[in-house]
């Protein structure tokens, strides 16, 4: 079942990835390629098998925590936004969302 | 100070001499420092802060004479550019973070800090830590005004491995005692293996991922580089320990001395061979390094047992799901709203986005993004993710029925020794199916290591895996330190450093 390059432009919208015509071509042929290999992984008889999400866990039982919902971290506004696009009065500035 | 050069010297030595204080913490910053900029033709460095380095060193030789020094006092080290840290540039590798100032230090930063260790600077690595050849790295190594190659000391016209590429070579070179590096699919132990070094990989969840900038969160581990396994074993009893608050995955097992067992006599070790692991895909001049260092094991009194780790083939395409999968998750936190690369012209707030990530990635990554977005989107996420996770707990269930008959499994890190720069260049498949040997290990959580074995084709270094059931760090460590008391080739060098 081979990608077409319908697939690659809806896939790259879900990914808000603009790609050129030729970008999007040569992702085409790489994703297909790929896809190739991964055919070997579907025939797998998996039935019954829960899937695996932090490694350890095969093995023991690991739990996720959560810690107490209290602030732990100090205000440092300015540390935090010395590295942003675009500031003014201490907001991050976006494009107009609302019309 | 003896007449031995300071970069001869590895970290237990190095750190001795700045307890006994016949040498200070800013010499020692100040040799490396040097060396860094000699051979920056090497692309291992992307950042250095003098500044901050000497001010780092002079604090630990105050703590020396003090009497307060920790473990590492003085011992100058250089992280993987995936690592945030205060002071120096934070890029991952990538365009979307050029220049980009962390506001903190990673766990794993700070505590090399308060074991003593001093920063020397950034290590050059692929984007996102997405490479086995450390040729996507997208940012311009130091003295460079654009992205160069890095460049594997044993031969400058070769890929070092990746992603801990720069780290690799920093070791190998001699720029620094000792390096952290990050492993998701075997970007520890493929580029120590390339450069002649050794690296481990700890298992999933012992080293906190706080402040590693994420890549796949259920595979991505912190780990040391250095040239011996001793060496390894001080900086990772440094690096490991639980971090409950800040990574909800860090495990709650305490951290550890995992110099105590180094000398323990390996009499007696059974060493799993995994058939997968020696079939047709291995070249010839890897397999007789691997060979002779298996040899060498039976010399020491270890037994070889034959395994099987039967879904070997498979953990490429499962890995190749999952780590997209959530790397595309990881990424979108990069739009060029808070932080990074922002696009200069767009219509509105979605075109923003487009724009910023398209100029902002590089192609392995946009890649990996697509791969990862398409298998978690509705309708393929059964098909492609789930039974990726399905089949991971297959293959950590084949090491589990494998270590039944061995205590440690042994094999090639990677198929051939490193490959000339660009070879791979069109065909990133090439680059994934090299990571056959790396990845079962990766995708089980387990720890690894790769080991100094000997030398292949051009002469090439050649690293022999290692890899430990969990929570088996000290026993890997110890195989490494015994192999590496009856073999020399963790000590040899690179003609020129």
């Amino acid at each position: 079942m081979a990608l077409t390059p319908q697939d690659i432009g809806r896939i790259a919208n879900l990914a808000r990835l603009e790609l050129t015509p030729s970008e999007s071509e040569r992702m085409l042929t790489q994703l297909n390629g790929f896809f190739d290999i991964v055919e070997q992984m579907r025939a797998v008889d998996t039935s019954g098998v829960t899937p695996l999400a932090h490694p350890v866990a095969a093995i023991q039982d690991v739990a996720l925590r959560l810690r107490e919902d209290v602030a732990s971290e100090p205000n440092q506004r300015e540390a935090n936004q010395q590295s942003a696009p675009a500031v003014e009065r201490g907001l991050f500035l976006v494009p107009k969302v609302i019309e | 100070m003896t007449s031995t050069a300071l970069h001869d010297l590895g970290v237990a030595q190095l750190a001795a001499e700045l307890r006994e204080r016949r040498v200070s913490a800013v010499e020692a910053a100040q040799h490396f420092l040097a060396r860094a900029q000699a051979h920056q033709n090497l692309g291992a460095y992307v950042a250095v802060n003098p500044d901050i380095t000497l001010a780092q060193a002079r604090a630990q030789d105050a703590a020396i004479a003090a009497g307060t020094a920790g473990p590492l006092a003085g011992v100058p080290i250089a992280h993987k550019d995936i690592f945030v840290t205060k002071g120096f540039p934070s890029t991952a590798g990538s365009k979307m973070l050029a220049g980009y100032q962390s506001p903190f230090d990673a766990t794993v930063v700070t505590k090399l800090a308060d074991a003593g260790a001093v920063t020397l600077g950034k290590l050059n690595c692929d984007e996102f830590a997405m490479g086995s050849a450390n040729e996507n790295s997208a940012v311009a190594p130091m003295g460079f005004d654009a992205p160069a190659p890095v460049r594997n000391p044993w031969a400058t016209d070769r890929i070092p491995g990746g992603s801990s590429g720069g780290s690799a070579v920093a070791v190998a070179a001699r720029l620094a005692p000792a390096v952290t590096g990050t492993d998701t699919g075997g970007s520890i132990r493929q580029p120590a293996s390339f450069c002649g070094i050794t690296g481990i990989k700890p298992t999933y969840g012992r080293a906190s991922r706080y402040g590693m900038i994420a890549f796949a969160s259920s595979l991505d581990q912190a780990g040391p580089m250095a040239r011996s396994a001793e060496d390894c074993a001080l900086l990772l009893s440094a690096m490991c320990g639980p971090d409950p608050d800040r990574d909800s995955t860090s495990l709650d097992v305490p951290a550890e001395n995992f110099s105590a067992k180094l000398n323990d006599s390996i009499d007696g070790l059974r060493i799993g061979i995994p058939a997968e692991f020696f079939g047709e895909g291995l070249a010839p001049d890897v397999r007789a390094a691997v060979d002779g260092a298996l040899k060498e094991y039976e010399k020491l009194g270890a037994k070889l047992v034959p395994i099987s780790l039967p879904r070997t083939q498979l953990s490429i395409p499962v890995y190749y799901i999952i780590a997209p999968a959530e790397a595309s998750s990881n990424l979108s936190r990069f739009d060029g709203v808070k932080f990074g690369h922002r696009a200069k012209d767009y219509t509105d707030l979605v075109d923003m986005y487009k724009k910023t990530r398209a100029e902002g990635f590089g192609d392995e990554v946009k890649r990996r993004i697509m791969i990862g977005a398409y298998v978690l989107s509705h309708g393929y996420y059964d098909a492609y993710y789930l039974q990726a996770q399905k089949i991971r707990r297959m293959i950590a269930d084949d090491f589990q029925n494998a270590f039944k008959s061995c205590d440690v499994i042994a094999g090639p890190v990677a198929p051939t020794v490193a490959w000339k720069l660009g070879d791979h260049g069109n065909d990133p498949l090439a680059d994934y199916l090299a990571d056959i040997f790396t990845l079962p290990g990766s995708l089980a959580g387990l720890p690894g290591m790769s080991v100094p074995a000997g030398f292949g084709e051009g002469g090439m270094p050649v690293g022999l895996q290692l890899l430990g059931n969990y929570f088996q760090e000290a026993r890997l460590l110890n195989a490494a330190h015994r192999l590496q008391q009856a073999t020399d080739f963790h000590l040899r060098r690179p003609e020129g450093f």
